[in-house]
């Protein structure tokens, strides 16, 4: 239960990062405009935290007003380039892994669902790789980081247009047992 | 004999089979052959029609006209009883007639006559015998034997194919006769399956298997339901493909950077690296003499086709139209490539004539991926888009004929048409 709770907020803020992307809105952030998300599963979503997210308080990766929150970079069609509006996430966590020098991470990229699975499977995990090299960039050992992919197999958002391809491109960072 | 028992050990691995595929054809200029498929003596009390699955199949091809049989009596089962005006007033061209018998306890005798009807000449005459629950896979045979003697090419209405359903979060692994029909589930997981591909002898699939989270390659015994991890590097594992002798494995691995093809003995061992590109390389198929791999390489700035030797070596581009080309599949003669081509933000199949490089655009879909020649070259089977859920198609070679199967459940996806039976 707990990490489902913990999937439902991941997924809020995505939506609302996918949300500005879309739009072209200035990068300002407000959470209060956060849109639903589109996801299939048909339960409430919320960003209240749970009692069992409480009890969880003071762990910065499962705080959601920590900016370890957000764990998903969002791309454009067709490209691994690391936006400058989530250099500030990938930073975030390139601090946390400082910090906890045991820790390792898994980057997983992901694509829309245009195109050929295979070929898809590579470009993810070709996005996973422009994350890491973020953060291999300053200082984290390559070693710590492995990349891998979903491809088109785990979509965030089910629907077949652009609203739901922009929150499938994506690479997430996943910490140990997530 | 052999084929019998692996089948037998794919019906004892099923877990679940629901999902049926229902097959709707169509087809755009060429001349049918009009054949009558009359009613078999002794069909009727049988627990599977023979002649019914001979129609079926032959008319699937969209290379023959089923000519109507209504009216005939008593049913032919003998030359001398054939009334060969009446055929050629019915403007068939070819006759198939047959009994069915029961010749000892739990044994039926199926015999059947193929005759040209101008030339009022017997074609082809066999006899089976056979378990009643084997009567399908003997209609399918006979239908093989028939579309031999009148087009020159094997038929391959014996052969498997394998797809993918995805239903909700749960996927299956099937694999079902190239009708579609007994679908029998051979793996399913709560986690995405990529991939399938058929040895070359039929007797294992390899596949891209996610259960520990990230893509791995798995080769599966079907006749003994065994699993074995042939590729778990660090990263990504995955776009199996079998060398002709189903001795090898050509794969895609993210182990040193970005996704790079090597090889690795699909009995297990250490991968060997084929592709040495700053880009991604990968969907590797041998060429069905061994000697090539066509694969996947976006190292000239967008994703096309290339081959290089099976050991490594030089690469020599193959596509040059458009920004998009990608998964090649080599036909059975090994002279022709199937392949992914994106036109307009819509993907369609296309052909390669590798001695003339003549590209031709098969299908006209908006999502179509993962083709996959029938073992007789003819067919291209594939998966497609249709209402925002993968269905299966198939393909001509030349684009005429046009099948869509149709399953009641979930997204079906990712199929690969098995090889020819061993007998």
């Amino acid at each position: 239960m707990k990490k489902a709770a913990l999937y439902l907020i991941v997924v809020a803020v995505a939506a609302a990062c996918s949300s500005q992307e879309v739009k072209h809105e200035p990068t300002v952030s407000d959470r209060s405009t956060a849109v639903p998300p589109t996801t299939a599963g048909g339960s409430s979503s919320t960003t209240r935290p749970t009692p069992s997210a409480d009890s969880m308080r003071g762990n910065p990766l499962t705080d959601p007003n920590s900016p370890l929150a957000k764990r998903s970079v969002y791309f454009e069609f067709d490209s691994n380039a690391v936006k400058d509006e989530f250099r500030g996430l990938v930073q975030a966590h390139t601090r946390y892994m400082t910090d906890k020098r045991d820790t390792r991470i898994r980057i997983e990229g992901n694509c829309d669902e245009r195109g050929s699975r295979e070929y898809n499977l590579a470009l993810g995990q070709r996005r996973a790789e422009a994350v890491k090299k973020v953060m291999t960039v300053l200082g984290v050992s390559d070693g710590r980081i492995e990349t891998t992919s979903y491809g088109e197999e785990k979509p965030a958002a089910a629907g077949h247009d652009e609203g739901s391809w922009a929150q499938n491109r994506r690479a997430d960072i996943k910490y140990p047992g997530e | 004999m052999k084929r019998s028992f692996l089948f037998l050990g794919v019906l004892l691995l099923a877990l679940c089979a629901r999902a049926q595929l229902t097959i709707d054809i169509t087809t755009s200029g060429g001349r049918q052959v009009p054949i009558a498929v009359m009613p078999m003596a002794g069909d009727a009390s049988q627990p599977q029609s023979v002649s019914d699955v001979i129609a079926a199949d032959l008319g699937r091809t969209g290379l023959f006209r089923i000519v109507n049989t209504g009216g005939v009596t008593p049913l032919p089962t003998e030359p001398s009883e054939v009334n060969f005006a009446d055929w050629t007033a019915r403007s068939a061209e070819a006759l198939v007639i047959g009994k069915v018998e029961n010749v000892s306890e739990g044994r039926v005798e199926v015999r059947f006559r193929l005759f040209d009807v101008q030339k009022q000449g017997q074609l082809a005459s066999y006899s089976y015998v056979v378990a009643p629950a084997q009567l399908r896979a003997t209609a399918h045979r006979i239908a093989d034997v028939i579309y031999e003697r009148l087009t020159g090419d094997k038929g391959v209405f014996s052969t498997k194919i394998t797809y993918v359903v995805k239903r909700g979060r749960r996927y299956e692994l099937q694999v079902a006769d190239a009708d579609g029909f007994n679908a029998q589930s051979v793996l399913a997981s709560n986690e995405p399956i990529m991939s399938p591909s058929w040895s070359p002898d039929g007797s294992r699939l390899a596949y891209v298997s996610f259960d520990v989270k990230k893509p791995i390659v798995v080769v599966q015994n079907l006749a003994q339901g065994t699993t074995r991890v042939v590729a778990n590097y660090r990263g990504n594992n995955s776009a199996p493909a079998w060398s002709p002798d189903s001795r090898v494995l050509a794969v895609a691995l993210t182990k040193d950077g970005l996704t790079q093809i090597y090889r690795i003995p699909a009995a297990g061992g250490d991968a060997e690296r084929l592709t040495e590109s700053s880009g991604i390389d990968t969907q590797p198929a041998f060429s069905p003499d061994g000697q090539w791999i066509a694969f996947t390489s976006d190292r000239g700035g967008s994703p096309q086709v290339y081959r290089m030797p099976a050991a490594g070596g030089p690469a020599q581009r193959l596509t040059f139209e458009g920004t998009y080309n990608v998964g090649p599949r080599f036909s059975p003669d090994g002279k022709t490539l199937a392949f992914v081509q994106r036109d307009g933000g819509r993907y369609r199949i296309a052909s390669l004539e590798l001695a003339t490089g003549q590209v031709t655009v098969l299908t006209d879909g908006i999502l179509d991926d993962s083709p996959s020649f029938a073992p007789n070259g003819k067919m291209i089977l594939y998966e497609a888009q249709v209402g925002g859920r993968g269905q299966l198609a198939a393909v001509s070679g030349d684009g005429r004929v046009r099948q869509r199967l149709t399953s009641a459940a979930g997204d079906v996806q990712d199929p690969a048409w098995g090889p020819m039976p061993t007998n």
